[in-house]
């Protein structure tokens, strides 16, 4: 059969019913490209419309004062404040039980079941609901090793939920260093840690960087696992200890949007909340970004 | 000597990759040990099919979740009707169509998307999509299943666009330049060839939205209105699995039966995650034989 005569069979197949063939290069094209405005234009709109309403609410004040009057007015310190506090202990729990078990996975793991199946957990770890986190944390934290609602088990929840996130990244990183490197070690008579302290893990530290801040970003931004961990209300003053609640941004953007007595009197703060939080979460995927270029080029230079 | 500290050393990384494996039984112990309480009180089938979620009756309580099995789905149904089409169109834009310069903005856009926190999407959703679909289709509010699957197809375009675009990119050049070769125009390589030899990688982006678009809880919870009545359609106020652990989960004493039927529920939201993680598991593991091929 031909090119012809088998076009012929597909046009006459697909014509007809919609007066067109989906064949059409033209047509297809362009309803392609229809999809992909969509698709962008709701992000751009998405985004005009947090930063065009939220700009007037942000100032230097806003960010760094209390809320007063029932948080109708003032700003979000303890918000931001907390924020950092529970991403920082995210990070601290996260970060060495996940770049340990990249070294398992990529310098000691064989192929075997016991591999395949903590590859096979660890994905499905990254699908759990953020929410069953939560509830895993209320159980294990709050409850069963009594820390209570408190901005540690919120930390240790959340590092949890990113744990995924930071195995992959950091074993990707750990990919990305060639087996020369190894190789040149083992060869001068260095055993297989030593190789991998010396040759291994110092090449790899940008890139587990950068897993490190995407795992972080995605905690920061993450409610409900929060929920009854740790994360509070309203609290007059700021987070003393590890075992104090905590206020948190996206946890006050939820309340001023829905919780909040008059909710149409803070929408301009809830505004200034989302566009804060944003930017602090966009902020750290950049940084993230522009890190993982930055030393891919250094690498092939 | 030196060999006991090599082994002691291998055995610490073993143990740290050996969690991942804990942590997952663990979540799945935790919440089936919890959920026989409840089901001991309550019964399996009357909890899993009754249709009234009531936890603080006033002369009893009664724990069904069909309701809010549907609402779950009915969110993700809508969600993937929406974002199939769209991130496969965008996907295939992105490989087939557009410019380098395009794909340079492109790309960036949609991971900005994908940072975007849940909640963000949520308030998205009360102020602007809410008075938007009140006032295009005439109701007294906007808060409804419709504006929940919505945003849910927003938060999940991000996975579906780059795995979709993944699995097109690699589909060996020989395909393409065979079929380009026979007279195939751009088009009929990309419907008969590129596609059907990606499906598996662009079935598991879809996957991967699915069970994303499942456990969400920020987003339904502040955009789908949460009424614990049946839907009768998209217009309609739906209470989501997620949404009700997280409402309640917070005001109930600990060890009630109240306290375990949420338990359950998240028991019944881990078995569908779980799932569908292993349904995307598979394909994207067939999807990589493609590549080898």
């Amino acid at each position: 059969m031909n090119s012809t005569e088998n076009n012929t069979i597909m046009k006459t197949k697909k014509d007809g019913k919609f007066g067109f063939s989906f064949d059409n290069q033209v047509i297809v094209f362009a309803l392609l490209r229809t999809s992909m405005i969509i698709v962008v234009m709701s992000i751009a709109y998405l985004m005009y419309d947090i930063i065009s309403k939220g700009i007037g609410a942000v100032s230097w004040e806003f960010i760094t004062s209390m809320p007063r009057k029932g948080m109708t007015e003032g700003g979000i310190w303890p918000a931001v404040l907390g924020t950092v506090y529970v991403t920082m202990i995210t990070a601290l729990a996260s970060v060495p039980v996940g770049v340990f078990a990249a070294i398992y996975l990529n310098e000691y793991a064989s192929k075997n079941v016991f591999t395949r199946i903590i590859r096979l957990s660890i994905r499905n770890l990254a699908g759990v609901p953020s929410i069953v986190y939560g509830m895993f944390g209320v159980a294990l934290f709050v409850q069963a090793l009594a820390l209570g609602s408190s901005v540690l088990s919120a930390g240790l929840t959340l590092g949890l939920l990113t744990l995924p996130v930071t195995i992959t990244a950091s074993e990707e990183a750990l990919k990305t260093v060639p087996i020369s490197y190894r190789e040149g070690a083992l060869a001068l008579g260095a055993t297989r840690w030593q190789a991998i302290r010396t040759n291994v893990l110092p090449s790899a530290v940008p890139g587990i960087i950068t897993g490190m801040i995407l795992g972080v970003s995605r905690a920061a931004g993450e409610t409900a696992p929060i929920l009854f961990t740790g994360a509070a209300f309203y609290l007059p003053r700021l987070p003393g200890s590890l075992s104090s609640k905590f206020m948190a941004l996206p946890y006050h953007l939820f309340i001023m949007s829905t919780q909040h007595h008059s909710i149409d009197k803070v929408r301009p703060l809830a505004y200034g909340t989302a566009l804060v939080l944003i930017a602090l979460v966009v902020a750290m995927n950049l940084t993230a970004i522009l890190l993982r270029i930055h030393y891919r080029k250094k690498l092939r230079g | 000597m030196k060999n006991k500290k090599e082994l002691a050393i291998a055995l610490f990384f073993t143990l740290n990759g050996a969690l991942a494996i804990l942590i997952l039984t663990g979540i799945f112990y935790l919440l089936l040990s919890n959920s026989f309480y409840a089901w001991r009180d309550v019964g399996f089938w009357r909890f899993l099919t009754g249709l009234e979620w009531r936890p603080a009756g006033f002369s009893h309580s009664l724990y069904g979740i069909r309701t809010l099995i549907v609402g779950t789905l009915m969110v993700t149904a809508g969600s993937m009707i929406i974002a199939v089409p769209l991130g496969i169109g965008c996907a295939a834009y992105l490989a087939e169509v557009a410019s380098p310069i395009e794909r340079e903005i492109i790309k960036p856009v949609v991971e900005v998307l994908a940072a975007v926190p849940s909640v963000v999407l949520g308030f998205f959703g009360i102020v602007v999509l809410s008075p938007l679909l009140a006032k295009v289709f005439n109701l007294p509010n906007g808060l409804n299943a419709l504006n929940g699957s919505i945003l849910l197809a927003l938060m999940s375009l991000p996975t579906i666009i780059s795995i979709a675009e993944d699995a097109l990119a690699a589909v060996p050049r020989e395909y393409k330049e065979a079929s380009l070769a026979l007279g195939a125009n751009r088009v009929q390589t990309l419907r008969h060839v590129l596609l059907p030899a990606a499906g598996s990688g662009v079935t598991a982006a879809v996957m991967l939205g699915v069970g994303r678009a499942i456990g969400e809880t920020m987003t339904v919870i502040m955009a789908t209105g949460n009424a614990l009545k049946s839907p009768t359609g998209y217009f309609s106020s739906v209470r989501t699995l997620t949404a009700t652990i997280a409402i309640e989960l917070g005001e109930v004493p600990y060890n009630t039966t109240h306290y375990y039927a949420l338990f359950a529920i998240g028991f019944v939201l881990f078995t569908m995650t779980f799932a569908v993680s292993l349904l995307a598991d598979i394909f994207l593991h067939r999807a990589s034989e493609v590549g080898k091929r």
